[in-house]
């Protein structure tokens, strides 16, 4: 007899929480009127799942973003990371949690012009907890599974914006977080090194890694398994 | 503990990446400590140039000055018993330096003829106890006591009225009128002020033998004992002295006085205050342009801010990161400033624009490095704090799209 069997549970869905849930989250921002830039939403990701969220400009796509990175809480409802309720929850909690559970990439990039390759995938190490002395090690590591390791004491200035992209993915990943959160992470880049970023996000969703990808392309998001689209504020799953 | 470490490692690193804009904040910050560290430790040397002044004049502390004066001319001194009450009480308290000291006329012979010259009349001790220096030659010793021909210490007036111009030649001057005895000078001490007559240092028991002085018209005198003792046992000491002498010297009055109120602190405080302030004024400028490249750099760091924010940083972390690296910059400038003060201090001849005459220069004072150390890092933190507030303030959200 089985942990799942003593539980009553179908299948282990049932008790493992998904990696990101929103619960009825809406958000509003005050004026007049107020604008209602996520509707109540309902929203599970299980770990593993590659999901992807389309939608045209003023969507509300950003805003569902901020929601599931913890840059933003929700006006109302819920929202939990790895069954971790964070809406309610204080400040140095919710970077704990984003430090150890979320990794992000960014339309542009965000790396540190002044710091090296590796200095800016090390960045991610210091705020989730890798002791110090693994830090560069991690980061080398993360930097050969994106392919930059003749890359590492580059400055990200004279990269290509492919390659600025791997250094933000490996940045991302670096810390080994739950999901992998990328907001239009083709936006800035050619069709070439479009093409070889989806492809590292295909093979790092092959490795386990839960990924969730904000697009308003609708080729990038139909490389998911998963699609939603997010029309005025409003989710809809796709088919 | 850890995360201090990490926070300040973090702040150098930033630093380091910024040269150009650190150096900019900190020249006037390194300046201003450099000025506030050179004052207070030249301060304090002043106030050992002062504290020396005064003992040429006044003797070290605490010296007690035995002071007997006959109450009436008639009365008789029995220097010799004086002598040995002297002895007997500076044996029995233990006492390590004394010197006996007589202000008196001395008739010496000068190209010019014979004429009454400010002397001394002292024992070896007293070039320790009131640091009398000299510019040439040397001070008495206890060998100078056994010679059977006088030594004698003058002043530069003294040798130049002599037509010496210095002691190469070994030279000796005639001392008393009717049956002189030639006196070897073995020192010379410096001109003190413009218009200074010639004086002389004789040794007391060689005056005593070798001149008698006639009748003063005040009546008969005896040398003051001036003794040389610890603070703490100077209340002590005083009344069994003046007891000692009283009865060695029927019919005389007997006095006793410290040096503990004469001299000045004037130095130690209106002084000091004055310097540190315009040190400490010129560290607040410093500070403001601190400040205001701080600011100006925080603003060009929001995207960076929101970028480790939205990797997991706390507000709290950020807060500190950033007052650190203003800490950082400043007790770096601080050590520079503290290094160039030592540098400026230790090789500008101090002792020569304090007047000369320093014995015992002080080495760099600790507290002087200390005090400029410790307004570095104040600056730095004051100067970080609002800087940091303004960091902490940066909405993540805005921060990674602007």
């Amino acid at each position: 007899m089985t942990v799942l069997d003593l539980l009553g549970a179908d299948d282990a869905t049932d008790v493992v929480p998904p990696v990101v849930e929103l619960r009825g989250a809406a958000r509003q921002f005050p004026g007049d009127p107020p604008v209602n830039a996520l509707h109540p939403a309902d929203l599970q990701v299980r770990a593993g799942e590659y999901l992807s969220v389309v939608g045209p400009s003023g969507s509300g796509k950003s805003t569902l973003l901020n929601l599931l990175g913890l840059l933003d809480r929700p006006s109302s409802g819920e929202y939990l990371v790895d069954g971790i309720p964070t809406a309610q929850a204080g400040e140095r909690e919710r970077a704990a949690v984003r430090a150890q559970h979320i990794g992000f990439v960014f339309q542009a990039f965000h790396l540190l012009p002044h710091r090296t390759v590796l200095e800016n995938v090390l960045l991610a190490t210091i705020y989730s907890g890798v002791p110090r002395t693994e830090r560069r090690d991690r980061a080398a590591e993360a930097l050969d599974r994106v392919g930059l390791t003749h890359r590492l004491d580059f400055r990200p200035t004279v990269l290509s914006g492919g390659e600025r992209q791997r250094t933000a993915v490996a940045r991302a990943v670096v810390s080994q977080p739950r999901v992998l959160l990328a907001d239009e992470p083709t936006g800035n880049l050619d069709s070439e090194s479009s093409a070889a970023v989806l492809e590292l996000f295909d093979e790092l969703h092959a490795d386990g890694l839960t990924l969730l990808v904000i697009t308003h392309e609708d080729d990038v998001s139909a490389r998911a398994q998963r699609r939603v689209r997010i029309t005025d504020g409003h989710l809809r799953e796709l088919a | 503990m850890t995360g201090l470490v990490g926070a300040v490692v973090e702040a150098w690193d930033e630093l380091r990446l910024h040269k150009m804009r650190v150096l900019l904040a900190l020249i006037g910050v390194a300046a201003a400590v450099t000025a506030i560290t050179a004052v207070t430790a030249a301060v304090e040397m002043l106030a050992q140039g002062f504290t020396e002044q005064d003992e040429r004049f006044n003797g070290r502390q605490v010296t007690l000055s035995v002071d007997a004066w006959a109450t009436s001319p008639d009365v008789q001194a029995d220097t010799a018993a004086l002598d040995a009450t002297y002895a007997t009480a500076l044996e029995r308290y233990g006492i390590t330096y004394a010197s006996r000291d007589m202000y008196t006329q001395v008739p010496f012979r000068f190209p010019g003829g014979t004429r009454p010259t400010e002397t001394r009349a002292v024992d070896p001790d007293l070039g320790v106890m009131q640091r009398i220096g000299v510019t040439e030659g040397r001070w008495f010793t206890d060998a100078d006591l056994q010679t059977f021909a006088p030594v004698v210490v003058v002043n530069e007036v003294f040798l130049e009225s002599l037509g010496v111009s210095g002691l190469a030649s070994r030279p000796t001057v005639l001392l008393g009128d009717a049956s002189p005895v030639r006196a070897t000078i073995v020192g010379v001490t410096p001109r003190m002020w413009q218009g200074e007559g010639p004086s002389v240092f004789v040794l007391y028991d060689q005056l005593a033998r070798w001149y008698t002085p006639a009748d003063p018209e005040w009546g008969p005198t005896v040398p003051s004992l001036k003794v040389w003792v610890p603070p703490e046992a100077a209340d002590d000491l005083a009344p069994r002295l003046q007891r000692d002498v009283v009865a060695a010297l029927p019919g005389w009055e007997v006095q006793i006085n410290d040096n503990r109120s004469m001299g000045s602190s004037g130095l130690d405080g209106a002084a000091r205050w004055v310097a540190l302030g315009v040190g400490a004024f010129a560290l607040f400028l410093g500070g403001l342009g601190l400040v205001n490249i701080a600011l100006v750099t925080v603003r060009h760091r929001i995207r960076e801010i929101g970028i480790r924010r939205s990797f997991g940083a706390t507000s709290g972390r950020i807060f500190f990161g950033v007052l650190m690296e203003s800490v950082v910059a400043t007790v770096v400038a601080g050590v520079v400033g503290v290094v160039l003060a030592v540098a400026v201090v230790k090789n500008i001849p101090v002792d020569f624009l304090f007047g000369g005459g320093i014995q015992d220069m002080p080495p760099f004072p600790v507290s002087a490095a200390a005090v400029g150390m410790v307004c570095a890092t104040a600056v730095g933190a004051l100067a970080g704090l609002l800087p940091a507030t303004v960091a902490v303030r940066v909405k993540v959200i805005d921060a990674i799209r602007y």
